[in-house]
Parts: structure tokens; sequence; C-alpha cells
């Protein structure tokens, strides 16, 4: 664990001693990255509070990890800044392509602050041989997908990888926008009481990327969610300034999302399973994989907290955008077994929801 | 959706739990035998919902858990080796070894692959004629078929660069050996839907009238198994003990003949160790001799390859039924799915894993009927 210097900074030097990790991997004893640790789950968590922040050591954010840092600026006023890496495969899917979806992944990054996106960084590594047609087609469509969020892309770097040591095209986006005043959107806001409202049908962008993948067809053509949030989540605001908590589903699927807040913000939540809604193509498709519809990827959808007087203007106002048209009202944030996420079946018993741990694996049979 | 939703529907559920509710006069403890039903009876709560005196014990039908850590140990020594293209299913990458699993193969430069069917790997193995193609043939009866199916258009193609390491393991040997231990408190089975689906209900008969006990074949959705509990109660409430079929919208007398038939070509009996468990006589299979040019052991040479069980880990009485996965005392604190002690902490349908997932602390909710 790290210790304070006398100057009162931190010593990064618990990094490199990774025999002192409170967690021993006796399946990784080679102490290499699996793929695993980019799944989103708790392999990656782990990977930024074991690693990450102790290496960083004082330079690090003391806030709570978030996908975007909300900062003061000297004169007044906050912006919201944020920046991913996108690594798709196949580059283009049913619904999306890897160039929306680098732009929407981080203008919703900025928008779950709360924030109004202004401009956007990208930053691409291409793979030598990939034929400009791929690389025009991903930019018309950054292009486009940064139009309809109503951003710039303003600055950018190109770099490119020897043949066989890229998958044809990776995109780095990173963006800023500014927090309006009075808007205070964070994990800690979530109070027992709260509503959980979930912004549409989920499950969608992991199916329809998997089904392509694998070459797997479910009978229903499934198109991905990929959606910019920011008009949803402005509508929310106009509603209701005091929206207590914001989160994008994104790889680890609505699961991951409410276990983390819960965790975070060490609240209880319950929702009503049966409230979700779940497209029949992700549920076929996850009957098929023996995948669980909560812990598939979704790009175009957010869960959200808010205080009960206010439920319903929001779910209304969700509902009036064309990004939140599905929305629903699924549970409550409770004061018991805080750190837990509980979901009561359509039978009336109850389970724990959990993320998964890393990558999410086909079954046998 | 249909075949999804007429399974998932509370108000059948509800009738199925009141006849049950009617029937019971006395405790009774049934085992389902595989892992898919007792992740659906976790993640339904369909235990939370029976009556106190009946009891859910369940059994070894994880093929991922219960396959022999010497076998886990061939695969990753097969995996590693620069040649060779390792194809499994998901599910067998994260079981430990001894000290590694086939992720930590893979992180380190061996070529592991994710496949969906073993076919797949046999269509690697003809794009990729300079490599060595491996496929893990890990399963019971359910997985067999395509197994066999690949081995058999291997030699059709004359693809000499696959092979298959075979660790089969078959349900009515496992049920024998549970039924004649001392120890045993199961009162009546849940027979895997799947497994019967191929092999059909036949081999069930012998057993339910040597041991006089309910032999239910089981589906897997929450109504699936309600009715299975329910015919296996009722059963027990009259003193019967035959082999019934309450998933026969998959599952006829006679099983899948043409299955069955590829499965005698390419597969003969054998002893084989369980995960936990040890051996059982009879219990498994391996390639035929006609085939034996593409058993892996034999062409990689790690048949001699064996590993002793850690003693810690109680997945073995897990899988017996002995004890419940949170009655262990490494549960959920030295054992998680991210720190497995044993491959029942590690498969989607391990019932360790099923217990961490959706029991890992007492759920407060009160409970109610749909």
């Amino acid at each position: 664990m790290a210790e304070p210097w006398t100057d009162g900074t931190v010593r990064p030097a618990a990094a490199a001693d990774i025999e002192s990790w409170s967690c021993p991997t006796p399946a990784h004893p080679e102490q290499r990255v699996v793929m695993g640790h980019g799944g989103g789950g708790r392999l990656s968590a782990e990977l930024v509070e074991q690693l990450f922040l102790p290496a960083f050591g004082s330079a690090a954010s003391t806030a709570t990890p978030t996908d975007a840092a909300v900062l003061g600026l000297p004169g007044g006023g906050r912006v919201a800044f944020t920046t991913d890496t996108y690594v798709v495969r196949p580059l283009f899917f049913p619904g999306g392509d890897i160039g929306e979806l680098a732009v929407f992944g981080t203008v919703n990054d900025l928008a779950m602050s709360g924030a109004t996106p202004l401009a956007l960084s990208t930053a691409f590594v291409l793979e030598e041989g990939l034929e400009l047609e791929v690389l025009t087609a991903v930019a018309t469509s950054m292009g486009k997908a940064a139009m309809r969020a109503g951003v710039g892309l303003v600055t950018g770097d190109t770099k490119v990888v020897e043949r066989g040591h890229g998958d044809g095209l990776y995109v780095n986006t990173a963006g800023i926008g500014v927090v309006p005043d009075g808007v205070d959107i964070r994990p800690g806001r979530a109070t027992p009481g709260d509503v959980v409202l979930v912004s549409g049908p989920i499950g969608m962008h992991g199916i329809a990327v998997l089904s392509l993948r694998e070459g797997l067809e479910f009978g229903t053509e499934l198109q991905s969610d990929t959606a910019p949030l920011n008009a949803l989540v402005a509508a929310m605001l106009a509603v209701d300034r005091d929206v207590h908590v914001l989160r994008d589903l994104t790889r680890g699927g609505l699961a991951t999302s409410l276990c983390e807040l819960a965790d975070t913000a060490c609240i209880g939540v319950e929702f009503e399973e049966a409230s979700v809604p779940v497209p029949e193509a992700v549920r076929a498709g996850c009957g098929f994989l023996g995948l669980d519809p909560l812990h598939v990827a979704n790009e175009g959808k957010l869960v959200t907290f808010v205080h009960p007087e206010r439920a319903d203007e929001v779910l209304e106002a969700m509902r009036s955008t064309p990004e939140g048209a599905g929305s629903e009202v699924i549970g409550r944030v409770v004061e018991d077994h805080p750190g837990v996420v509980v979901a009561r079946t359509r039978f009336g018993s109850t389970r724990v929801v959990d993320r998964p741990l890393g990558e999410q694996l086909p079954r046998i049979c | 959706m249909k075949y999804l939703d007429e399974f998932q529907d509370p108000v059948l559920a509800g009738r199925l739990f009141a006849e049950i509710d009617a029937a019971v006069t006395r405790p009774w403890a049934l085992m389902e035998v595989c892992g898919g039903q007792t992740h659906s009876i976790m993640r339904n709560g369909i235990d939370q919902l029976l009556p106190d005196t009946v009891e859910l014990i369940h059994g070894p039908g994880c093929p991922v858990c219960v396959t022999p850590l010497e076998m886990i140990e061939r695969a990753l020594e097969i995996a590693s080796r620069p040649d060779v293209v390792f194809c499994s299913f998901g599910d067998m990458l994260r079981v430990p070894g001894r000290d590694r699993d086939l992720f930590g193969v893979k992180a380190s430069g061996g070529d592991v692959r994710i496949v969906y069917s073993p076919l797949d790997a046999v269509a690697v193995a003809e794009a990729e004629p300079d490599r060595q193609v491996v496929f893990f043939g890990v399963g019971f009866e359910t997985t067999a078929p395509a197994n066999a199916m690949a081995v058999v258009q291997a030699r059709d193609r004359g693809l000499a660069n696959f092979s298959m390491l075979v660790s089969h393991v078959l349900v009515p040997p496992a049920i024998e050996a549970i039924l004649s231990s001392p120890t045993s408190r199961v009162n009546g089975f849940l027979a895997a839907g799947h497994v019967c689906s191929v092999m059909g209900t036949g081999q069930y008969e012998p057993l339910a009238d040597r041991y006089h006990v309910p032999i239910v074949v089981t589906g897997f959705e929450p109504l699936d198994v309600l009715d299975g509990i329910r015919r296996c109660i009722l059963q027990l409430e009259e003193g019967r003990g035959e082999v019934e079929n309450a998933y026969a919208r998959a599952v006829q007398v006679g099983g899948n003949p043409v299955a069955k038939a590829v499965l005698a070509e390419v597969f003969e009996v054998c002893d084989r160790s369980w995960r936990g468990i040890g051996l059982i006589p009879g219990s498994g299979w391996r390639l035929t001799p006609a085939f034996a040019d593409f058993d892996a052991e034999r062409r990689f040479d790690v048949g001699d390859l064996t590993a002793e069980e850690p003693t810690e880990c109680r997945a073995g009485e897990v899988l017996q039924g002995m004890i419940k996965p949170d009655q262990c005392e490494w549960f959920g604190t030295t054992c998680t799915p991210r720190t497995p002690m044993g491959a029942t902490m590690v498969s989607s349908e391990g019932a360790c894993a099923a217990y961490h997932q959706y029991r890992r602390v007492d759920t407060p909710v009160s409970v109610r009927r749909g």
C-alpha cells in the first residue's frame, strides 16, 4: 500500500511491488496483462486501483476515479475532461462503426458529468497496409457523428505501426465540456429513496457486435444502439437541474454500472428484473451464448438516480428525446446492503447482481 | 418469445409452486444434475420459493468443474507449444491448473482461441495447414456428438494437423456413484435434459429400478425446472421411483439416433477421473483405436502428465452434494471467481460460482410469490 512521504506526497513505489497486491492471482502467476484487464469488470478496476493510482502517486487525482474529471477554472466555472481509446473489432458493425463510437463514447463520458460537450481531439494509430477507403469511411463517420452531437473535432494526431502490430485502426478521442452552474452529478450524491431509471432497451451493442464477429445470427437483425447522450442529458437537466447520478452503460452492461455506483456511493440498489427493457433479439442471443443481458455492452444508454419527487418529470423528459424514448423506471436506491445490487425476479424471489469478472465467456453447453 | 416467454411465465410458475406446496408432506432432497439447472435455480431464486421441506442439492453436471486437473495440465502443456493453435470453448480458459490457466498461456504468447463449435477448429486446421490445431473436447454427452463429428470431418478431409484432447464424461455412472455412496442424501434426481436429448432416457431405467429412485428428465428454463421438481415430489409422495420425461419438447425416449451412431463410431467408454470426486469406473469416453491418430494426448505425448488435486479445495464435497458452496470455509474469502481454488468457482455453471454470483450476501428483500 502507498505510504506518505514526510513531505506529504504519496510514495509510488508500491506500484512496482506486485507481490504486495492485496489480491494475489494464482491463476496468473506470470503477472502479465490478460484480456480481462480491458473488459471493464473487476480486473480493469484492480488495474486502476492497484497499479495506476499507486504508480501515479500524488500526481493522480484524489477524487474518486470517474469517466470524466470535473476541474474548477481559476476564473470560475468548471470544465469536464475525459479520454477514451477505441479498439473495437470489426471496425464496422450493424448500426455503427469505430469512428462513431469514438465520438459518441467521449461525448457521453462528458455528458455523464452533466457537462455540455465543446470539443474533441482525435488520435489515430493506423496499421501499415490499411486501405485509405476504410480510413475515409471512419473519418467521414466521425465528422457526421460530431455534427450530430454538436461538438467540434479541433485537434489530432496520426501514427502508423508496422503491419501485424495493430488491428487495422485504433482511435483515441479526448474531450472537454462545460459544466453548467448548479449541476452536481456524481456517484456520491446517490441517496436512499432515489429512483433508478434506465434510458432504453439494453444489450443491443454487445449482441450486434458479437453476432457479426462470430458469424452468429439470431433471426432478427440487431443494430447497435450507438448514440450521443448529451441531448438526452440536457433534456433531463432542463426539468431537474438536481439530477443526482448519471452513468452511461458501456462494456460491463447495466449490472456493472449499478454495481460500480453502489460500491462507490456505499448505497444499495434494488431493481425489478421485469422492468428492465431487453429486446427479443438480445434475449435470444444471450440465451444461445449463455450470457446475461445485464452484463452485455451498450453504447447509447444511461442509468440515472433522481429524487423521487422529480422522477415522473425526468422520465417524461427522457422519453421526449429520440435517445431516451424507451426509458423506464427500474428500481430504487436503498439504505440496506450498501455496495450490493439486488434484483427482484419476475417470480418474486431476489438475487444479488454482480459485475462480470473480466471478459464474458460463452459457455460450453 | 417462442420457447422462452412460455417457460418464464410467473402465473404458470405460481400454479406449479402451489401444486408442489400441496403435494409435499415431509422433507425431500432432490439433486439437479446439471450446472445449467443450478444456475437457473439460483438466478431465478426458485429455491427461495419452494417449501422449506424441499431441499435442492447441486450435482456434478458442470463439465468445466469436473475436468480433472491432470487434463487441464495436459491442455496447458499442449497450448504452450509454439507450433500449436489451441482451440477451446470459452469456459475452459479461466480454469486454474496448478499454477496458471489458458488465459495465462495466451498472455504469454500461446495461440489460444475461443471457438463456438469444434467444427470451427476443423476449419482453422484446414486454413492453417502448417500449424497443429488442437481442440479441447470436454463436456458431457451433450457436446460429444459435435466433437465426434469434428474428428470424422478431419479424417474425411485428410487433416493430419488436427487433433482433439478428449475429456468426455458421462452422466449415468455419476448418478450411480452418488446413489451407491453411503453418505448420499438424495431422494430424487432432475436429470439433465440436453444430455437426454442426445442419449435418450433408456439409460436411466436400470438406475431407477435398482435404487427405486425418481429420475425426472428436466429442462433449464424456470418452469422446466419447477415442473421437474413437481413431478419428482409427486413420485416420492406416491412411493414411485420411475424415469419420467418433463422435457418432451427436446427429449425422445430413444434420443438422437444419428448422434448416437457417430458417437459409437468415434468414442469408447473408459474410466475417468472427475475433478474433486476421483475415479468413476466407466464414466468417460475416449477416442476409439480407429481414431487414435487424432488423439492429442498421443500426438503430444502428454498422457503420462499427472497432477495432484489441491487438498484444501472442497469442490468434491460440493459436487457430490455433501455441502452447499457457502458452507465451505474458503467461500467468498480465500476462494472467489477472481482467485478460484477450484473449477466450481470458475465455470459459469459451477455451483460455487452460482452461489457467489447470486447469493454472496443474504438478500434482505422479503420474498413474495410472483
